[in-house]
């Protein structure tokens, strides 16, 4: 799994998203990405894998009053947009997704036939 | 430890951003506490007529540890993040999270009712609302 920056669609200045921090995790059975994204309701997380690629999508919704006057904004946009590519071990039909408190848990397991396999060495 | 930049934006966005900050460097002195970008949690702050507003975005961390505490005028949030670690035979591809402990300070201004506090945990953010005095809100003189 890799990340990939080459977007195909040309971005344009409305589509400017956040970049989300991840921690991408790999074991025997597969791959866990964590990401990041606070402020994102559930309903406004969008997840697609197409081909090889797989879209994290979130919009940012918050309770902001009436009038609000921004003094100070680190979260200065409200889209957040990552885009990975899986490699072909990956079985991307099976992703199992878990979103809690901003958090989103991806689970991307192993196709079977790319389970790793105990080779035996024989000694001569 | 540091927070890595927090969200890198693409380059325009980016542009957009520095020339904001360098015409505000020109014309605001900074606070003394100033504002620390790439720490954690990010905030951003706001304000009505009637209530300062901040947002601290938290993700992934158990309300219940979460101190906030307001102390003459100043706002201190502080917790710590735990992550789970990865497996004994897992492979580490990206580390981006935070982790760890974490404290930070804003300056509030003079109005606020630090009796009158309110914080909320919802989707990773934190969000506080300190009323203002109401005394301090603008009010309508009648003209006789």
């Amino acid at each position: 799994m890799s990340e990939n920056t080459a977007v195909s669609k040309p971005d344009t200045r409305d589509d400017a998203a956040l970049l989300p921090p991840v921690d991408v995790i790999e074991d025997a059975s597969g791959i866990t990405l964590y990401a990041d994204l606070a402020g994102v309701p559930k309903d406004k997380l969008h997840l697609h894998v197409e081909g090889d690629a797989l879209t994290i999508e979130g919009d940012v919704d918050l309770e902001i009053p009436a009038g609000m006057e921004s003094n100070h904004a680190e979260v200065s946009l409200a889209r957040y947009r990552r885009v990975f590519t899986l490699s072909k071990e990956l079985d991307s039909s099976k992703v199992g997704a878990e979103f809690k408190n901003g958090v989103l848990k991806l689970s991307i397991p192993k196709a079977e036939h790319a389970q790793p396999r105990k080779v035996q060495v024989k000694v001569l | 430890m540091m927070y890595r930049s927090l969200f890198p934006r693409d380059v325009l966005s980016e542009l957009d951003r520095l020339q904001r900050e360098m015409q505000q460097g020109l014309h605001l002195s900074p606070s003394i506490r100033g504002i620390a970008r790439g720490g954690f949690p990010a905030m951003n702050v706001g304000g009505t007529a009637k209530s300062v507003e901040i947002y601290a975005f938290a993700p992934g961390i158990d309300p219940a540890t979460l101190d906030v505490q307001i102390e003459k005028s100043v706002l201190t949030v502080a917790g710590e993040r735990r992550l789970e670690p990865p497996g004994e035979k897992a492979t580490v591809h990206i580390d981006e999270r935070f982790a760890g402990r974490f404290r930070r300070v804003v300056t509030l201004p003079d109005d606020i009712d630090p009796n009158a506090v309110e914080a909320k945990y919802r989707d990773g953010v934190l969000r506080i609302t300190i009323a203002r005095k109401a005394d301090a809100q603008p009010r309508r003189i009648t003209i006789q």
